[in-house]
């Protein structure tokens, strides 16, 4: 059981968050440009690395906010909790 | 001619308990019918906070976690910018044309869920060890005490969750279709501290 720090309610049990994916994937400034090729890797190829991620949650059964969160994938370690909008906390332009 | 619709509570025939087998340590009761408005607006506006107080008499809690109230009216903070107004039983009409007449103008919305939810009252000195069985809050006096309010889950159950006092009461909203189921669970996690139906809200 992970203990998650919601930006807005604080530390919770994993149980009321939603998994949503990897974070910051921007989508297509311009879609209709894109060969099937292109659309098809924006739309499902993930970089699924093997220690830090930086990805989606959603506080599902608390506020119902979605935020970012940076997560070692070996050893859960959470590192980073920011909300939607904003970069990793130290990491600004990256 | 259609006759008004009766209201039902999603927990009528739902009172039936085993005796208490020694000292009462809980006691459960329904709140019934009591109004619910969900309240959205930005919670950074001095406009926006301003008219809500002037429609509600009362403060927007804009801590996380808390509750503000005065009489049978409150409001639960639920997230950054969403509340819910609670409000005494047949007063959730006025009380939403009030809020929406007062906020004519601003980006706020203003939506009648009363029928969606009831209340379960869990009340005594072992209130807190029944909740904490199935409800991944910490629930210590230090972190949540009376005024604090968290949405939550208690046995996979989708509730909000109030403390009112330091007896400890709880009030925990729970939607009308898992009514029944979250009333039995409590009943059976209450049996060892002696859970009794407690007096009518």
């Amino acid at each position: 059981m992970l203990l998650i720090t919601c930006p807005w309610c604080g530390p919770r049990a994993e149980i009321e968050f939603q998994y949503g994916g990897e974070a910051h994937i921007a989508r297509p400034a311009d879609p209709v440009a894109l060969d099937d090729a292109a659309w098809a890797d924006h739309l499902f190829m993930r970089k699924n690395p093997k220690g830090k991620h930086r990805e989606r949650w959603m506080h599902r059964s608390g506020c119902r906010r979605w935020f970012n969160m940076e997560r070692d994938t070996i050893s859960h370690e959470i590192t980073a909790v920011y909300r939607i909008g904003t970069t990793v906390p130290g990491k600004e332009g990256t | 001619m259609v006759d008004a619709p009766t209201p039902t509570s999603p927990l009528a025939g739902q009172t039936h308990l085993p005796r208490a087998n020694g000292p009462v340590g809980v006691t459960i009761a329904e709140r019934v019918f009591a109004g619910m408005l969900v309240l959205r607006g930005n919670a950074i506006d001095p406009a926006f906070i301003a008219a809500a107080h002037g429609a509600l008499g009362f403060d927007l809690p804009l801590i996380a976690n808390t509750a503000t109230s005065a009489g049978s009216n409150g409001a639960l903070w639920l997230g950054p910018d969403e509340w819910l107004v609670v409000t005494a039983p047949d007063d959730a009409m006025a009380r939403a044309v009030g809020l929406k007449v007062a906020l004519v103008g601003l980006h706020a919305a203003v939506t009648d869920i009363g029928d969606s939810r009831t209340i379960i009252r869990l009340s005594g000195p072992k209130a807190r060890d029944v909740l904490a069985k199935g409800c991944p809050l910490d629930l210590h006096p230090r972190t949540f005490g009376p005024g604090r309010a968290a949405q939550s889950l208690i046995a996979r159950a989708g509730v909000i969750i109030h403390q009112l006092d330091d007896i400890p009461s709880y009030d925990i909203y729970i939607l009308a279709s898992f009514a029944a189921y979250l009333w039995n669970w409590l009943t059976d996690a209450g049996l060892e501290y002696g859970i009794v139906p407690g007096a009518k809200l």
